[in-house]
């Protein structure tokens, strides 16, 4: 390669031929099927094929390619059909029959089926965009831009939409430079803790030791996230790029992608995302031509939880157990192998390049002062639409919640939200309205984390929701330290025997000892954030821990043993046997008026019978304490003996 | 770590090398913090068994003693509200989990629980907390030691130290609750490759493991 070129010239040549193929194909129609785990698991690889028979079939000059995720999982699988003459058009919902009237009706015969149509790309007078939706006016796309629209396994199609542009633009500038963009940026870690990713770079910058590496941290190991595998799988280049950035900004020659095993479809796009720069001089000996050079792997994690914590990740990438250990040294100081390393979560280097290309000030512009940029959720839980969204941060949890999500599910109201995974919280409504970031988060009790977002309604038990994610941080505790150790395992006892109907009155105000304590004594941030669901529902709500405790009874109706199922005689349609049969212990019988009752000694609180009894009557019904339904029937008994006499 | 440096414990003008830990520097000069975990020639201390509070002037919580290094001028106070309540509740979770058997106990007058409890008054029952028996087998396979996992408290002792005789017998197993101190594929000791030293007893802070009598 020529000495005399820059990293841009070298790039413009690359690009220059990537852009002649991407135009190509344009001009033809094409066909983008979202595929990505979440479009997989429902189906897309199936879609993908009938629309490639189909095409085959009908001799339609059009090509398939398989993309990455948008983020409106719900309406999975999607496909995108841009047809020359008509604007973009986003299908969802689809199933192979429906692939298969699309090619037909729409390549063939010209009639663009707007029934199915989800949205288009461009505005026309038949179809939304997804700009018109309300989430469109709340959501913004730094990071997920591309995600969906481009092939994540043709480098070309990266290199179209302007990719590697900001890597070019860091190697024209001094290293330490990239590092004070990034500070002046404001760019805040992505992996929970908000961390200011320039000062660590800086930090990392000012170590001795010249040996020096980069780990981009794709553990992702909590309940319900996936907002970096959908990246990852949707978009590997930019986080190649990002990953690239800053290496050359701490002067690492080597650099890491730690994926956990459950991700095989991540683990392989973005082993052939490092092959395909590589082939193109984008990684290797001399990047882009410069003369620095960076060779970047990928080491597969063992799936454990506590391995996404950076001391425990960086144990394990040396072959050691997977432990945290006392920082400092923090790993910018000594990392892996001892010499400073800087770790960044896939989201956090997701921003660099965005940052390269347009500037600090612009990146500022959206988010609050303290978080800029935007904030990548995954929905999940009682919401009408679930999966991904990226929005500024300060955006309030009401616009999530009702312009992204479209409320709540089903005929019920909104009790809670639940963000932040494992070392988060539960927040009630009178925090919808509080703008999200990190410092907001953190002051109401709950916490960024990875950035789940888990809606609950009133079948929801909040006793139960802290006793669930206390069960899972106990189950993932390393086990090194005696708080989280011990400490967690007496937590879930406490709130399992309150959830049993066994809780005592001194049960409350010994969950709040023992969190604070656990939360100022144990080692690593794992067993320091693991009281926040405890300690944010006892602070928002309390009446139900007391409901639990003095009346033993369940508001929500959700723990078991504190609940009864009980069938109204006054809606028991008498002929109807369903819920009899749907028994499996035939704890239902009827009686003489052939009103269907429930034998408390012997049911097992399986739902069936609930499930069974038909829409029209819902006779079915539970009540808590469970004494009540006995006292009922009871009721009904004497009732019955009186109308006798 | 160059040149020594002044610093206080609980009012007390110490000197000490620069950089050493806060938690020799004051055995050292006979005021007790307690401790379970730390071996002094570790110099990457496990900071597990969290028993080391201290207070340092300037910093927002307590921190441990093991891992925090000497820097002139330093303030450090080894008792407070917060101290106090942090090694109560540390000791009182590790307690729960220790089968606590004095009287028949190779180490009864030994040991470090039974002098943190005297040390700090604390109780060796635990109060609050409910008990939490592992019920695992006693081994008595080896020659000169006997292994009781009930009683250990997985302060990692005895591990550094069998690495440390090049044997490398004993080591951690499995996670969270059932973390414990086993040897390869947790075979008995007395078919583990064991060498019989018992350098591991000496470095046990407790009666788990032990010198056959
Ligand atoms: C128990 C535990 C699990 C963690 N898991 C992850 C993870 O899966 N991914 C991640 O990026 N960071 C995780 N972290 C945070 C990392 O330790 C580290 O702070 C982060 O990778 C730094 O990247 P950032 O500055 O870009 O946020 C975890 C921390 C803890 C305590
Ligand atoms: S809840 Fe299950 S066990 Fe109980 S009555 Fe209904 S079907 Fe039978
Ligand atoms: S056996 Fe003794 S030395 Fe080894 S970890 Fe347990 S308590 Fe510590
Ligand atoms: S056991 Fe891992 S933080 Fe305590
Ligand atoms: S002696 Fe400091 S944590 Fe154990």
């Amino acid at each position: 390669m020529n000495a005399n070129k820059t990293a841009a010239m070298v790039l413009d040549e690359i690009r220059a031929e990537a852009l002649r193929s991407w135009e190509q194909m344009r001009q033809k129609t094409l066909i983008a099927v979202g595929a990505a785990t979440c479009g997989r698991a429902v189906g897309a690889l199936e879609v993908a094929g009938v629309f490639r028979e189909e095409i085959e079939r009908l001799k339609v000059d059009a090509a398939v390619i398989e993309v990455g995720c948008m983020g409106h999982c719900y309406a999975e699988p999607m496909a995108f059909i841009f047809k020359p003459g008509f604007p973009g058009i986003c299908y969802g919902y689809l199933n192979e029959g429906l692939a298969a009237r699309l090619v037909r009706d729409f390549l063939v015969d010209g009639d663009p089926c707007v029934e199915f149509a989800l949205a288009a790309d461009g505005v026309n007078d038949f179809i939304p965009t997804f700009q018109d939706f309300p989430r469109g006016l709340v959501e913004q796309k730094m990071v997920m831009e591309h995600c969906g629209l481009i092939d994540p396994e043709n480098i070309e199609h990266y290199l179209a939409v302007g990719g590697y542009g900001a890597l070019a633009a860091a190697l024209a500038m001094d290293p330490g430079e990239v590092a004070k963009l990034v500070k002046a940026s404001g760019l805040r870690g992505r992996g929970g803790a908000g961390f200011p990713t320039g000062s660590k770079w800086d930090l990392c910058r000012a170590a001795g030791e010249k040996t020096r590496y980069v780990i981009c941290n794709a553990d992702e190991g909590d309940p319900g996230a996936f907002m970096d595998r959908t990246i990852l799988e949707s978009n590997p280049h930019l986080v190649v790029e990002g990953l690239a950035i800053a290496a050359y900004a701490v002067g690492a020659g080597k650099g890491y992608f730690y994926i956990r095993a459950e991700y095989p479809l991540a683990v392989e796009r973005i082993r052939k995302a490092l092959d395909q720069a590589g082939k193109y001089g984008i990684l290797g000996k001399s990047v882009l031509g410069t003369g620095f050079g960076l060779e970047i792997e990928v080491f597969q994690g063992s799936g454990a939880f506590v391995c996404g914590e950076e001391t425990a990740l960086i144990a394990s990438m040396e072959g050691k157990p997977g432990l945290p250990r006392h920082r400092p040294p923090f790993p910018s100081e000594a990392g892996l192998f001892g010499k400073p390393t800087v770790i960044n979560n896939v989201k956090t280097l997701s921003y660099v390049p965005y940052i390269l290309r347009n500037g600090a000030d612009r990146f500022k512009e959206t988010g609050t002062p303290g978080s800029p940029g935007t904030a990548i959720f995954a929905l999940a839980g009682k919401l009408v639409n679930t999966g991904l969204t990226e929005v500024p941060m300060g955006t309030t949890l009401r616009q999530i919640i009702y312009d992204v999500g479209s409320g709540i599910a089903g005929n019920s109201n909104f009790k809670a939200v639940q963000i932040g995974g494992p070392s988060g919280g539960c927040l009630p409504g009178e925090t919808l309205d509080t703008p999200i970031d990190f410092d907001s988060l953190t002051r109401a009790g709950a916490m960024m984390g990875s950035g789940g977002i888990v809606v609950l309604d009133e079948n929801d038990c909040m006793v139960e929701m802290a006793r669930f994610f206390l069960d899972f941080t106990q189950k993932e505790s390393c086990g090194k330290c005696t708080f989280c150790r011990l400490g967690t395992r007496h937590m879930l006892g406490i709130l399992e025997r309150i959830t049993r109907g066994e809780g005592r009155p001194e049960d409350m105000d010994l969950l709040l000892e023992l969190a604070g304590d656990i939360r100022a004594g144990s080692l690593c941030s794992l067993g320091k954030t693991a009281p926040n669901p405890v300690l944010s529902t006892l602070k928002y709500f309390r009446d139900e821990y007391e409901a639990h405790i003095f009346e033993k009874r369940c508001p929500a109706l959700m723990c078991k043993d504190l609940i009864a199922y009980y069938i109204l005689p006054h809606k028991c349609e008498r002929s109807c046997d369903a819920c009899v049969g749907s028994c499996p212990v035939e704890a239902i019988y009827s009686n003489e008026d052939r009103i269907k009752v429930i034998n408390q000694e012997k049911c097992v609180k399986c739902n069936s019978c609930l499930v069974a009894c038909p829409p029209q009557y819902r006779a079915v019904v539970k009540v808590s304490p469970p004494d009540l339904a006995a006292g009922k029937e009871k009721e009904n008994d004497e009732r019955k003996s009186q109308d006798n006499h | 770590m160059s040149g020594k440096v002044r610093i206080t414990i609980d009012g007390k003008a110490i000197e000490t090398a620069a950089g050493e830990k806060i938690l020799w520097a004051a055995l050292d000069n006979g005021i007790y913090i307690p401790h379970l975990c730390s071996i002094r020639e570790n110099h990457s201390p496990f900071a597990s068994c969290r028993l080391c509070f201290v207070e340092i002037e300037g910093y927002p919580g307590p921190v441990t003693a093991c891992t925090e290094g000497a820097a002139e001028g330093m303030a450090v106070r080894t008792r407070s509200e917060r101290v106090d309540r942090l090694v109560r509740t540390g000791f009182e979770m590790i307690m729960s989990n220790h089968r606590t058997e004095c009287g028949v106990c190779p180490k009864n007058r030994s040991c470090a629980l039974q002098k943190i409890a005297k040390e700090r008054g604390l109780r060796l029952k635990p109060g609050r907390l409910e008990k939490l028996d592992r019920n695992l087998p006693v081994d008595d396979t080896a020659e000169s030691i006997i292994y009781d996992p009930n009683k250990c408290v997985l302060c990692g002792r005895c591990v550094w130290t069998c690495k440390k005789t090049g044997s490398g017998t004993l080591g951690f197993a499995k996670r969270g609750f059932d973390r414990m101190v086993t040897t390869f594929l947790e075979a008995p000791l007395g078919e583990s490759g064991c060498s019989g030293c018992s350098a591991c007893a000496e470095a046990c802070p407790v009666g788990a493991l032990a010198l056959k009598r």
